[in-house]
């Protein structure tokens, strides 16, 4: 049913991209189907509430974790060049892991193949402007699959063209010096914006490296342990209690702590 | 054809802070109210459930609980020469969607305007002269007073359970408090949240300066509190998941937490969710409002009657419905005439960021109203004709969050990436703290909402189409506020620091706020004003317009205080309509 992803159901609305239920049918909408305090205005195709709050218990709205291992959007040579992208990106160096070992490229893989890749969720309708103001904002029509897709492509065609290989197979100062060419729109691609290629890759990685690992990047809280960030505790009053002290308890994802699940 | 309903008394179109307070009021004297939400239902146990709720990437950074811009945006330009272009995703502002509407996302920051702020045209050119009045300003003096005000400012902040300290009771200033506030009746219903170590060089800092900072008024509440219909909250444990999230402890003053719980359970109350009101619907001689035309999640169209129509979506949205239900008459800036669209604001952000050699902050302990602020330069509380510039801001040290995806502070001239990013990244996170402008808006002839010729929602309506930028007055007043900061956070002891000057041209990309106000103002002249002083629309009695859309001009103030306010007093006046319908002002 598209009506309910097209304008306000719970279908759509998981990051993730899981779908949790078919035919726009939620498990929540089943059990509030069967609540017998809620009555329905004849004919009205509306959640109604009246004279009770529509809750029962673990009713909850939890994304669904990624399971790393292989890709779903990339293919592998797409992948290889990612994850060469983010590992100059983010480094691993003698402050610690970076992008490659926090697992970002499987985090912007899963991304990509949720509502997010497509864009599902902004105005996309057209038309299109050739020259919008750079204050209004995202103006493509590009979804972020359709700028992954396209923009490695054209990365790969240049670095063929220019150096007779693939970007992962490039020296890491090569590698260095192509992406500020990117970032600064000084290297052209053909036929892609450098800066829309770069865009994407670098707010994606910023994102699977601090993000829960639930996502699947930030792979044992290392993006949160470089800063010492705590995570989801959700309670610090402590913490405000001791001003300016070191806060050294580990962190904290949605899914608790790596050391918790061995016995 | 929309298929008609039978009639309730009341028909609210969304269902956030003023519609579920009104919706209470209102059935609880028996009425048979209806809410009609195009957003999912929403409450805290289900949604912001504790394992799901801290949640960075779902929240802030896609969005998740926001108005979609695929189901509705607006388009926007700076300046009338200009070709208006879709928000096709959201940036500067991010409207909420769904039951609870932005008084679920929000802060929590819960302020009263000062009294110059009502009659801020009168004021300063008594003050100042004509000559103080910024090019094009349309600037009004509500139609309001503070100490009219004062009781339903009460009210919403013992509804909500707000956390502060009173600066002045009664006329009588209290140590630790805002001197600078409106006389109040009695403190705030619960005592100031703690505040961090930023806070506390804060504080020493502008005392030395002789400025006079107090903790700022929070909706995140300080202890255990139950409000005056028996909801009960729980005291904030400082998470720092406030802004962009709902709140999993109780702890932020929401729909949810303050009103939802009692409404529900009043009979003669029904909310409709998932369902979108398309226009407001008329008498043939367009004087009366019959009920709403809403479309339900599947499409189909309903035609609902009522004999009151509560107009309480969130600001911008109050004034595209009443552009696209005929209420009022559209305004033009070329002519000057016309109401609808008329004198929309924002308000400024400015400051500074200061980095100290040697300080833990512990960002992350924070909420969204922990701050400690000052009002020594907002409003008129100090000489502007030195400056020239008419307006203020409250100035803030405050952390909201230490959430990594967006907060990970770094120097000037760090590079982007690669291992000397990581490292100012790693160094800089519990070292770096902000000194905050919050700034006034005035309200200017090209800075205006109407109807998009070019752009169309799902549904076949036009969007609504923005023109806005900051003017001249605005620039000056948010750069030297700025400055101010800097003097501020230099004191802290900062060994240095970032100026953050105001955006221009305003740009819908990086996250401003979400105080969007005016388009459907109040004020005593239907010739400047789409609602009379108790929010009634001159021209359709039977219709009311809550929210911040009736704001003349922004203050340096967070909306929701004055919103909530606004919400009491109309109440009052529907009140009285109800016994007698009809204009409760003669044009």
């Amino acid at each position: 049913m598209e009506s309910a992803d097209r304008r306000y159901g719970r279908t759509s609305r998981r990051p993730d991209g899981a779908s949790p239920a078919r035919h726009g049918v939620t498990r929540r909408g089943l059990l509030l189907a069967t609540a017998a305090l809620l009555v329905t205005t004849s004919g009205v195709n509306a959640r109604v509430v009246t004279k009770v709050l529509p809750w029962k218990p673990n009713d909850a709205y939890p994304v669904a974790p990624v399971v790393p291992g292989g890709y779903l959007f990339f293919t592998a040579s797409e992948a290889a060049v990612v994850e060469a992208f983010v590992d100059r990106l983010i480094p691993a160096d003698d402050l610690g892991p970076g992008a490659k070992e926090a697992g970002v490229t499987t985090f912007i893989d899963r991304q990509l193949t949720g509502p997010y890749g497509g864009h599902d969720w902004l105005y996309m309708a057209g038309p299109f402007s050739e020259n919008p103001l750079p204050s209004q904002g995202l103006q493509s029509e590009l979804t972020p699959r359709q700028q992954y897709r396209m923009g490695i492509a054209a990365l790969e065609a240049y670095c063929k063209a220019t150096f007779n290989r693939g970007f992962a197979e490039l020296a890491a100062a090569d590698q260095d010096k192509l992406i500020a060419g990117l970032e600064k729109g000084a290297v052209q691609l053909p036929n892609f914006s450098s800066k829309t290629l770069f865009t994407a890759i670098y707010n994606n990685a910023i994102e699977g490296f601090f993000a829960d690992p639930i996502y699947g990047g930030n792979r044992d809280m290392i993006g949160w342990k470089l800063v010492g960030f705590p995570g989801v505790r959700y309670d610090f009053r402590d913490v405000i209690d001791r001003p300016n002290q070191a806060y050294t308890l580990p962190p904290v994802s949605l899914q608790g702590r790596p050391a918790w699940g061995e016995r | 054809m929309a298929r008609r309903l039978p009639r309730k008394d009341v028909v609210i179109v969304g269902l956030g802070w003023t519609g579920s307070i009104l919706a209470y009021e209102l059935a609880r004297t028996g009425l048979d109210v209806v809410a009609l939400e195009r957003g999912p239902w929403r409450d805290t146990a289900s949604d912001f459930n504790i394992g799901t709720a801290p949640d960075e990437l779902r929240y802030a950074v896609r969005h998740d609980i926001f108005l979609r811009p695929k189901q509705e945006t607006l388009t926007m330009r700076n300046n009338p020469s200009q070709t208006a272009l879709p928000i096709r995703k959201w940036g500067s502002f991010l409207p909420g969607n769904g039951v609870g509407g932005a008084g679920l996302h929000w802060n929590g920051q819960t302020w009263r305007f000062l009294p110059d702020d009502f009659r801020i045209r009168s004021h300063m050119i008594e003050r100042y002269g004509q000559g103080i009045l910024p090019e094009g300003n349309q600037i009004q003096d509500w139609p309001v007073s503070y100490d009219e005000l004062e009781p339903h400012y009460d009210r919403f902040e013992q509804v909500a359970g707000i956390s502060g300290k009173a600066g002045n009771i009664k006329g009588k200033i209290q140590p630790g408090g805002n001197p600078f506030e409106g006389a109040r009746e009695r403190d705030y219903p619960t005592p100031p949240l703690k505040q961090g170590y930023a806070q506390s060089l804060f504080t020493k800092a502008a005392t030395e300066m002789g400025l006079h900072p107090f903790p700022r008024p929070s909706a995140n509440i300080s202890m255990a509190y139950t409000n005056p219909y028996g909801c009960s909250m729980a005291p904030c444990t400082y998470c720092g998941f406030c802004e962009w999230f709902g709140c999993a402890n109780y702890s932020k003053s929401s729909p949810q937490t303050c009103v939802l719980p009692a409404l529900v359970r009043e009979p003669t109350f029904e909310a409709r969710t998932d369902c979108e009101v398309t226009k407001i619907n008329l008498s043939g001689d367009g004087k009366t409002a019959t009920g709403v035309t809403y479309v339900d999640a599947s499409g189909e169209e309903w035609e609902q009657p009522g004999d009151l129509v509560l107009v309480c979506a969130f600001s911008l949205f109050n004034v595209r419905l009443l552009l696209l239900s005929g209420i009022g008459k559209p305004y033009d800036p070329a002519s000057g005439k016309g109401v609808v669209g008329r004198n929309y604001a924002y308000q400024t952000g400015s400051g500074a960021l200061g980095f100290f050699n040697d300080a833990k902050f512990n960002p992350f302990a924070a909420a969204g109203s922990l701050g400690v602020a000052l009002d020594d330069y907002n409003s008129d509380n100090f000489d502007h004709g030195p400056h020239g510039f008419v307006g203020g801001a409250s100035i803030t040290s405050a952390h909201t969050n230490g959430r990594p995806i967006r907060y990970h502070p770094t120097p000037p001239g760090t590079p982007t990436w690669g291992s000397a990013w990581k490292k100012a990244v790693k160094d800089n996170y519990q070292r770096v703290t902000n000194v905050g402008a919050q700034g006034s808006v005035m309200s200017y002839r090209n800075n205006y909402l109407d109807l998009d010729p070019t752009y169309k929602d799902p549904l076949g309506r036009p969007l609504m189409r923005m023109t806005f930028d900051y003017q001249p007055n605005e620039q000056k007043m948010a750069n030297w506020m700025a400055e101010r900061c800097q003097e501020i956070v230099k004191a802290m002891g900062a060994s240095s620091t970032k100026l953050n000057r105001l955006g221009v041209p305003w740009s819908v990309v990086p996250y401003q706020t979400t105080h969007n106000t005016g388009g459907a103002v109040m004020g005593n002249d239907p010739n400047t004003s789409v609602l009379n002083r108790y929010l009634q629309s001159w021209d359709v009695s039977n219709v009311f317009v809550m929210g911040a859309s009736a704001f003349p001009q922004n203050a340096g103030y967070n909306p929701t205080g004055t919103v909530g306010a606004l919400t009491y007093w109309s109440l009052e006046a529907i009140l009285k309509y109800l016994k007698s319908p009809g204009a409760l002002v003669s044009r």
